[in-house]
């Protein structure tokens, strides 16, 4: 197959979808290579290197698209590319299947395939297409030196003959991937970095960057990333209440925000608002990764630098990995690699487009004249999800009032019943037997009866110790002995002593070993 | 002093015992609790004492304080794993007292009955108050003390079989005579005859017969039944002394004996009950000895056990966060409890967060564990019944079983088939390591092979728990 990449026509784009090192790679999966000429230029990749790779350079882009079996790219195509897509035709891109509709459909008529490299699904398979984390990366890091760049103070805390330099404070609010690369920008800088995230689990990885993590004062179960394929979701408003409240107190000590927080398919949550600009301190610099959603600060402007009555900059650059297009282009090209790598599992430069594949089904928005956008959802799991403790299903309230009614309802029946059999048999008993048995009786039965209900309260834990306390008062039958020795014949009193002889052991050893017992247990 | 006297002490006494037992409810109040018991009784005796009917008072007073004597030399002496044995010694004793008192009932009853009248308006005491009976009255009496001899005779003899399996004196595994529970179905029902033929007659030699056969069925009960059973054996005789303390007071007419009687019959019946359901065993099936109810071949284990020495475990053991541990009779028999109790000082002031895990049917004797580790000044808050620290063992870094087997066995939950399925363990295997301490690789009491020590995550130190505990305290650090 010949996998081309034209020249990105959007302006300002440097990145480049191939470069000469994931062309031999490419290579060596069997396909050949073309590339419009230039097209690495701002990159830094120049013509020569490509050929010196074995890729053809082709003059026109639209000799390119002619020929070239799939097209890897950057930039969703405009209309021109549009127009230039044909059906049989592979085309990898960025093409967000929300934002750019209308192309999807009409790659889709012509019964182009599209890859779209957002769509690359969060599993660890995956990782090595994901362009979102690579182009992330790249984005935090470049946030960072450019708020440097911005910021007239050093990041790292100095005492120089010249005076006392005080670090700089950095918070960056959502520790995705960005977020984290921009932390760790900022503390190998030197800078006092907090971090913020709606998902308290990624407190460790933030921690393990060298940052800080700022936890809120809030009771409500935070939410599982895990649940929605590693990004954040929507928050309750009391939670965003309590972060913007924590968010107020930061604003006036730190130096630089960079915000990060985007959510899936949704325009960026207002996370910095105009009264913590107003309350930061001037000279103070503000990065907004989130520009191109609309910004976590509404006084972002879309890739403009603004500075505000009181001094703060406001970054709203989008274009971050662009400007860095070296680097930009060498992992963007190498995810690409590795989607062909999937694509072609026989290495015989045979495009096999495998719809059963968790990961090129997800990312494939049109295939066969078709859109195949949402894709279902992946057999793995994005990321195996926190162990939680089976929590019992919570029933609602009639359920819970209709099962103490069952419960109730079987306790009275069991009880009645078991009074009415015993009811029956102490008149029965009471029929036969005489007055004189029956006081005894009664006796006996409420005893029993008291006997349950005492023990059931006693302590687990205590059961050998009311073993030996009962078997002590057991001895009680010595009373009977004792009654016995003083009347009657040689052969009675005999063995009664005997009786009352052991009694006193079992009395006294019962009650001793009891205290021995109960004195060893003893709190912390 | 007149009975009334005597009976009001009864109601103190009565009301202090049911304060006694219902103070043992928390660790704390039941120090109280001992001294209820103990005032009780003494009010009690007391009562009798100087009652009417009673005479020889000072050979009581010697006799009781000879007793006594004896009793505080094995209180003080015991050590704490023997306990179960000194607890089923004891009740031998109340069952010979019930028997001999019942023999003793028997005697003034006949001499009361060859009496004139004039004769038994001269009769004191106890005689007296049987002078008064009518027929029907001597009839129900002889009913009660035969039953009270019978009760008697069989939680002597099972009491002392009992006493001689927990102390090693009697081989004890299950060991029935040929014919098994038909010896035992006929020495009932041979009793049941002299019932009905003492009922009649009022001899001596059904009274007799019936002795012996009461005493053979408590001696082939428990020798039927195995080691492991023995918590269950041990409370249910605990009942029977209660219940023959309760039909001897009927015989006697005396309201104290019944009401203890019922109280310490039931405690123990609850007792039973409690063990039985811990082991998911009904109560039917524990005395008439060895597991019931299986059907199909047990689930084969497979993969090996894999040995640790003490440096590996104290490596885990520094490593950890949490720790569980799991005691066992083994512990016990091993008198580790000494050791366990340095380890846990240990790693609790390295700040490790470590616990107890206690099954309700560990050891020989309902609670026995706890006793154990009280001894070991081990604080009870950090003892916790299975319940309340099963669902901790997925977050627990290591599990260590010291001399348990069954109660960890995950047989009980995986393999319907195995003798044990369905009763409730400590899933220790769901920790992430499991370390189990144990003399060799042979299985435990009941005989049954335990998949946990084949697991992946489980590690195996062989050897006498106190030896490789002591070995292993000097490597923690």
């Amino acid at each position: 197959m010949k996998i081309g990449t034209p020249k990105e026509t959007f302006e300002g784009e440097n990145r480049v979808a191939m470069t000469p090192e994931s062309a031999l790679q490419l290579q060596k999966l069997g396909h050949s290579c073309m590339i419009e000429a230039g097209a690495g230029e701002a990159a830094g990749f120049s013509n020569d290197k490509y050929v010196e790779a074995g890729v053809e350079v082709i003059d026109t882009a639209a000799e390119l698209w002619e020929t070239a079996d799939v097209v890897a790219k950057v930039r969703v195509p405009n209309t021109e590319e549009m127009a230039m897509l044909r059906s049989d035709q592979t085309l990898i891109s960025f093409f967000s299947p929300v934002a750019d509709e209308a192309k999807m459909k009409e790659a889709a008529e012509k019964g182009t395939t599209v890859v779209a490299m957002e769509m690359i699904p969060r599993i660890s398979r995956a990782q090595k297409m994901d362009a979102l984390s690579s182009m992330a990366n790249i984005a935090g890091y470049r946030a960072v030196i450019e708020a440097g760049n911005n910021f007239g103070r050093f990041f790292t805390g100095q005492i120089t003959a010249a005076g006392k330099v005080p670090p700089a404070k950095v918070l960056v609010v959502g520790a995705g991937v960005a977020g984290l690369a921009a932390i760790g920008t900022s503390t190998s800088l030197g800078a006092i970095t907090l971090a913020f995230d709606v998902r308290p689990e990624v407190a460790e990885q933030v921690e393990s960057m060298g940052a800080e993590f700022v936890y809120l004062d809030f009771e409500e179960e935070q939410q599982d990333g895990s649940a929605s394929g590693g990004y954040a979701s929507v928050s309750s408003p009391e939670f965003r209440e309590a972060q913007l409240a924590k968010f107020r107190e930061l604003a006036p000590e730190v130096d630089i925000v960079i915000t990060t927080a985007l959510i899936p398919n949704r325009e960026a949550p207002e996370l910095w608002t105009e009264d913590m600009v107003a309350a930061m301190k001037p000279g103070s610099v503000i990065v907004d990764l989130a520009a191109e959603k609309g910004g976590n600060c509404k006084l972002t402007k879309m890739d403009e630098k603004i500075v505000t009555e009181n001094g703060v900059t406001i970054i709203g650059y989008t274009d971050f990995p662009s400007r860095m297009a070296t680097q930009a282009s060498t992992l963007y090209a190498t995810n690409i690699r590795h989607l062909m790598t999937d694509l072609t599992p026989e290495k015989d430069g045979v495009v096999n487009h495998n719809m059963e594949d968790d990961v090129i089904r997800g990312a494939t928005i049109t295939h066969d004249k078709e859109v195949t956008f949402p894709p279902p959802p992946p057999k793995v799991a994005a990321i195996a999800a926190a162990p939680k403790k089976d929590k019992p299903k919570e029933l609602t309230a009639e359920e819970k009032r209709a099962n103490e009614v069952a419960a109730f309802k079987a306790q009275t029946r069991n009880q009645v019943g078991l009074l009415a059999i015993g009811g029956v048999l102490l008149l029965a008993v009471g029929l036969v037997a005489p007055a004189s048995f029956m006081q005894h009786f009664i006796v006996f039965v409420l005893s029993v009866f008291i006997g349950f209900q005492v023990i059931w309260g006693v302590a687990h834990s205590l059961h050998t110790p009311l073993m030996a306390v009962t078997n002590a008062i057991s001895s009680i039958i010595i009373l009977g002995a004792v009654m016995q020795i003083g009347s009657g014949s040689f052969l009675v009193i005999i063995l009664a002593a005997l009786s009352v002889f052991m009694c006193g052991i079992n009395i006294f050893g019962g009650f001793l070993v009891t205290r021995r017992m109960l004195a060893m247990f003893q709190k912390s | 002093m007149d009975f009334g006297f005597t009976t009001a002490a009864y109601v103190v006494a009565a009301i202090l015992f049911i304060l006694s037992l219902g103070g043992l409810s928390g660790q704390e109040s039941a120090k109280r609790a001992v001294w209820y018991g103990i005032v009780g009784m003494a009010l009690a005796v007391a009562a009798t004492l100087i009652g009417p009917g009673a005479g020889f008072w000072l050979l009581s007073l010697i006799l009781i304080a000879g007793g006594g004597a004896i009793g505080y030399q094995l209180a003080t002496k015991v050590q704490m794993t023997q306990m179960p044995e000194l607890v089923a010694a004891m009740h031998s004793l109340v069952g010979l007292a019930a028997v001999f008192v019942g023999y003793n009932a028997h005697i003034e009853l006949g001499n009361v009955l060859a009496m004139d009248d004039t004769a038994r308006k001269a009769t004191e005491g106890f005689a007296a108050l049987l002078a008064k009976k009518d027929s029907v009255e001597i009839a129900i009496l002889r009913v009660e003390l035969f039953l009270g001899v019978f009760i008697g005779a069989i939680t002597f003899t099972g009491s002392v079989i009992a006493y001689g399996k927990l102390a090693g004196r009697v081989d004890t595994s299950a060991t029935k005579l040929p014919g098994g529970h038909i010896l035992n179905a006929s020495a009932a029902g041979l009793s049941l005859l002299c019932l009905v033929w003492y009922f009649n007659t009022g001899g001596f030699l059904p009274l007799f017969i019936m002795t012996l056969a009461a005493l053979f069925i408590g001696y082939h009960l428990i020798m039927g039944i195995g080691g492991a059973d023995m918590p269950v054996v041990v409370s249910m005789l605990n009942s029977y002394s209660g219940w023959a303390a309760a039909a001897i007071g009927f015989s006697l007419g005396n309201d104290l004996l019944i009401v203890v009687g019922a109280l310490v019959g039931s405690s123990g019946a609850i007792l039973s009950y409690i063990m039985c359901k811990a082991m998911n065993r009904s109560f039917v099936s524990v005395i008439l000895g060895g597991f019931g109810g299986t059907s199909g071949p047990q689930m084969e284990v497979e993969g090996e056990q894999v040995a640790i020495d003490t440096d590996g475990v104290a490596t885990l053991l520094n490593e950890a966060d949490s720790v569980i541990i799991i005691p066992g009779y083994g512990m016990a028999v091993a008198q580790a409890q000494q050791a366990v109790s340095e380890l846990v000082k240990k790693l609790r002031a390295k700040g490790k967060n470590v616990r107890f895990a206690i099954h309700p049917v560990a050891g020989r004797l309902p609670g026995h564990m706890n006793v154990l580790l009280a001894e070991a000044k081990v604080p009870y808050d950090i003892v916790m019944e299975m319940d309340e620290i099963n669902d901790d063992f997925p977050s627990t870094d290591v599990a260590i079983v010291i001399g348990s087997n069954d109660i960890v066995n995950p047989a009980a939950q995986d393999d319907p088939n195995s003798p044990i399925a369905g009763m409730p363990v400590l899933e220790c295997w769901k920790a992430k390591n499991v370390i189990v301490s144990k003399r060799g690789q042979g299985t435990g009491y009941s005989g049954i092979e335990n998949p946990l020590f084949f697991k992946d995550n489980t590690r195996m130190l062989y050897g006498d728990a106190k030896a490789s505990l002591d070995k292993l305290l000097p490597l923690i650090d």
